[in-house]
């Protein structure tokens, strides 16, 4: 653990890539395999199961630390991370341990049998054996909240250059559903193509923005200046839904999301249609619920992906289908290599066969000849339910991860509108102890209304500046929220709008976020609910 | 006869209406009695400065040398309208002094500024007993608990050597009072020479006036070479941190000293290479222990967690309370303190007529620079 924890450290302590890349690397050249994979599978996201809930946790630190409930709370508020409050609040360690990672990852894993207090036992043994920067990483990982400030690439890039194997095949070779207990790093970085997994999936091509800020727009020229002639690209639709990769394998289906999430079961729809494929056939695309041949809100999606049983309300609500719009396999072979318009050649002979093309779609292409064309087809994006358009360059292949130059996603304005900060509570993380998380009303006759709730798109100065104010400004506390004194006007921007029961302005908000502080305008000039209504029905939502 | 208390907390700061005399206040006054030459404590406009010795050039230096100002000893009395006053060590900064005012057996005690470990540079912290204790609580979370400093700069040299060995310049960040004096005697010269801002060598020339021994320092001016400070270390004030002053020491490793940087976010805020929790202010032991023993029946906590701490203080069987003050500027990178009112000094508070005090200079980084500073 001690090695973990110092390869924790030393990628927190710094920002430069090359210092992190080579603290990766010495971090592999120390450790043992089976070390090597759990490491991998942490920052991979591969969590173990939590085996101690936050509740038996927080009580079991508390007793530990010698302090009441009220200052535990208190602390956590001004350190914004539980396993950092826990590993601050506890008393200093008594003696030290030599475990690995591998032997304590076995022992959170055995800890799943074991009666209540045998479990709180463990526990306060290890804490006492464990420094604070160890703690640390260790309630990182029992409560289930392991990440780290490293991106997958550069895990990849140090595994690249420990083993000679190239980036996208390891970066493929660690997707899928594996456990550090059952994959060896022996078949990891092995150079054949050794053992394959059927259910595993290829890194998702992500695309990269065409316009990073929403508040200009590119123009027909500057389009032509980045991407060169209109007549090398394919344009479609951005579907706003769940990114998916569909497996048809050895006779068997798996739907992998975006999020590395095994999804097979939740998508039951989409099933028969898989089944019909021949083996070895890998279709990425988008799940979107359709209802009569057009999409539904995003949220309805949403509420079908918390749900644990699917019943048959829920399906019959919000059925989905997938829209395809690329091929990745292909009889067995893996077509990533081929150009983009050689794939799509491949995934329409692929849905022009199926017999179910109601919930197999395919994303259709859009006819233009000019990039002036596109921008006013762009326009309709929202009646088209779409978040804009997506441009892939004709003879490029597939490629791992987010890529500048072949992929780009052109997106449509954010509705907005112009509201007054009501509420603020601090943030976590780097933000810990700072008010960054704010609610935002709109004014219903001389009372405002709450709507949204939004924490990014302020820099760190105007960051400080509102913390400032809220302190400096608080009516009345609760518990963490603050009721400040409405002053502050911004403009919040959002991807769609919908009736809501739930909230009471009665409207719900898509990615509502911050798109600027508006100094300019007085409290009294910010939006009415009226005019946040008049978006009802401008989807997506 | 109304009777009225010894100390109490007005709009200008602590004040003895009996002895007609300010501890630290914030207004202009005829009778200022000061802890420490913090610019949080010591404010320029006052007719009549007193203060310990060793306060004394760093005094004048920020507030100008015609201020009239009377200094002592540790220990030494003072009489003022029938009441007595006299300073102990408080181990914050040199010349830092807990304030004791007694009169017809009551005795109160301003804290002024404060911590418990021995730093090796100023007088050690001296509990002093007391029916009344006016303390800070700017660490009063039981998350804060520091290191021996030993452990600490033993870290901070072999960063150090480290960044040596690999050709870079290591700048150290720490407050020009204070702090920059606690790291530069604790910086082993074996590894090279100490170079510093020029508002940190003010203060050191300040106070080796007053007659303080420190390590020999070199001030970094136009002529001082890029080649030549890269074999050495720089000592900053918060202030310099992301400023074309720093750059052009490119590249380098950039450590910073502060009792925030206990905290994952405050660090991540920072965005220093290295975050050295290093704090001139008591932790949540040294406070609790601090005023245990004072035996104090009464505790008026003026900046920090107060709240908490208070309310804590309560439950462990202290009258505690929580009062208003315009104290807490100093520890620089301070997240705002959780006060309902939440006063950090603004730009009304700053006293900028000592001109000697550039611009760029490390007096008030705390008050004005919350954790925007990156590079």
């Amino acid at each position: 653990m001690k090695a973990f924890a110092q390869l924790f450290t030393a990628l927190d302590e710094t920002n430069k890539t090359n210092e992190k890349v080579k603290a990766l690397k010495d971090y592999f050249m120390r450790v043992p395999d089976t070390d090597k994979m759990h490491m991998l599978a942490l920052f991979t996201g591969r969590s173990p199961k939590r085996q101690i809930n936050a509740t038996q946790f927080r009580l079991w630190a508390m007793e530990a630390s010698h302090i009441p409930a009220w200052l535990f709370e208190e602390s956590y508020h001004v350190v914004g991370d539980l396993a950092e409050t826990v590993a601050l609040l506890l008393p200093d360690h008594e003696y030290s341990s030599s475990k690995t990672l591998t032997e304590w990852m076995a022992e959170i894993v055995a800890l799943n049998n074991l009666p209540e207090v045998e479990k709180r036992d463990w526990l306060t043994r290890s804490w006492a054996a464990l420094d604070r920067q160890e703690r640390f990483v260790f309630n990182k990982i029992l409560t289930g909240s392991f990440r780290v400030g490293v991106s997958q690439n550069l895990v990849i890039k140090a595994l690249a250059d420990v083993s000679g194997l190239d980036a996208a095949t390891i970066t493929h070779r660690l997707m899928g559903n594996w456990m550090p207990a059952t994959y060896q790093f022996e078949e990891l970085v092995h150079t054949d193509t050794a053992i394959e997994d059927v259910s595993r999936p290829y890194p998702f091509f992500l695309a990269y923005p065409v316009q990073e800020t929403s508040t200009v727009q590119k123009t027909p020229e500057e389009l032509q200046n980045l991407l060169g002639d209109a007549g090398e690209w394919q344009a479609e639709w951005k579907w706003d839904g769940i990114r998916a990769q569909l497996i048809k394998r050895d006779g068997q289906i798996f739907i992998w999301s975006r999020g590395e999430d095994l999804a097979t079961d939740k998508f039951p729809e989409l099933h028969p249609f898989m089944q019909q494929w021949p083996d070895g056939t890998v279709v990425d695309g988008e799940i979107l619920s359709f209802k009569e041949g057009l999409p539904l809100p995003f949220a309805i999606l949403q509420t079908r992906i918390g749900r644990k049983t699917l019943t048959k309300k829920v399906l019959e609500e919000g059925p989905v289908a997938l829209i395809a719009y690329d091929c990745l396999e292909y009889d067995g072979e893996d077509i990533r290599y081929k150009t983009q318009t050689e794939r799509r050649g491949l995934l329409e002979g692929l849905q022009h066969t199926t017999p179910y093309p109601e919930v197999f779609r395919i994303s259709e292409l859009i006819e233009f000849d000019s990039w002036a064309q596109l921008s006013q087809i762009r326009e309709q994006s929202r009646a088209m339910v779409a978040e804009g358009i997506m441009l892939k360059r004709k003879n490029a292949h597939y490629q791992v991860g987010r890529r500048r130059g072949d992929w780009w996603k052109w997106k449509i304005d954010p509705l907005s509108i112009d509201a007054v900060m009501v509420y603020a509570q601090k943030g976590h993380g780097r933000r810990a102890d700072l008010y960054t998380d704010y609610t935002f009303a709109v004014w219903d006759g001389d009372k405002l209304v709450p709507f949204a709730k939004a924490y990014s798109g302020l820099t760190d100065t105007e960051i400080n500046k509102v913390d400032a104010f809220v302190k400096r400004n608080t009516l009345e506390k609760f518990g963490p929220v603050r009721t400040v004194k409405p002053e502050l006007v911004f403009e919040i921007g959002f991807e769609g709008i919908q009736k809501s029961t739930r909230h009471k302005s009665g409207v719900a908000l898509r990615f509502p976020r911050i798109l600027r502080w508006r100094h300019d305008k007085p409290k009294d000039e910010a939006d009415t609910i009226e005019t946040l209504k008049a978006f009802l029905g401008e989807g997506p939502i | 006869m109304f009777n009225k208390p010894l100390l109490e907390f007005t709009d200008k700061g602590i004040y003895c209406a009996k002895g007609k005399f300010y501890i630290d206040p914030w207004q202009p006054v005829d009778d200022a009695v000061i802890t420490h030459a913090h610019s949080d404590h010591a404010y320029a406009g006052h007719k009549r400065y007193l203060a310990h010795h060793l306060s004394r050039e760093v005094l004048k230096y920020r507030l100008g040398e015609d201020i009239r100002l009377q200094t002592v000893e540790y220990g030494e009395k003072v009489m003022k309208n029938g009441v007595e006053i006299s300073m102990f060590p408080a181990g914050h900064v040199i010349g830092s002094a807990q304030i004791r005012v007694e009169s017809q057996g009551e005795v109160w005690v301003v804290s002024g500024d404060y911590k418990v470990e021995d730093d090796g540079v100023c007088t050690p912290f001296e509990p002093v007993s007391c029916h009344h204790f006016i303390s800070e609580c700017t660490f009063g979370l039981p998350i804060y608990k520091w290191k021996p400093q030993v452990d600490l700069f033993n870290e901070v040299n072999a960063w150090w050597k480290n960044n040596l060995a690999q050709g870079l310049a290591t700048v150290i960040v720490g407050y020009s009072l204070g702090k920059a004096q606690r790291i530069l005697q604790n910086l082993d010269l074996g590894n090279g020479k100490i170079y510093t801002h020029g508002v940190i060598e003010n203060t050191n020339e300040a106070l080796r006036r007053n007659g303080i021994q420190l390590q020999p320092t070199k001030r970094i001016t136009q002529a001082t070479s890029k080649e030549e400070i890269r074999k050495g270390i720089v000592i900053a004030p918060p202030s310099a941190v992301g400023t074309p002053w720093m750059r052009k020491f490119q590249p380098y490793s950039f450590g910073y000293c502060s009792g925030w940087m206990a905290l994952r976010g405050a660090k991540r805020r920072r965005a220093a290479d290295r975050g050295f929790i290093l704090s001139d202010h008591a932790d949540w032991d040294g406070l609790v222990s601090a005023i245990d023993a004072t035996g104090c029946e009464k505790v008026y906590l003026t900046h920090g967690y107060t709240a908490s701490f208070a309310r804590y203080l309560t439950e462990i069987g202290f009258d505690a309370h929580e009062v208003h003050t315009l104290y807490g500027g100093e520890e620089e990178g301070a997240p705002p303190q959780p006060s309902p009112e939440g006063r950090e000094l603004d730009d009304a508070n700053i006293n900028i007529a000592n001109q000697k005090v550039s611009p760029s200079g490390g007096d008030l980084e705390g008050a004005v620079d919350l954790g925007g500073a990156t590079i």
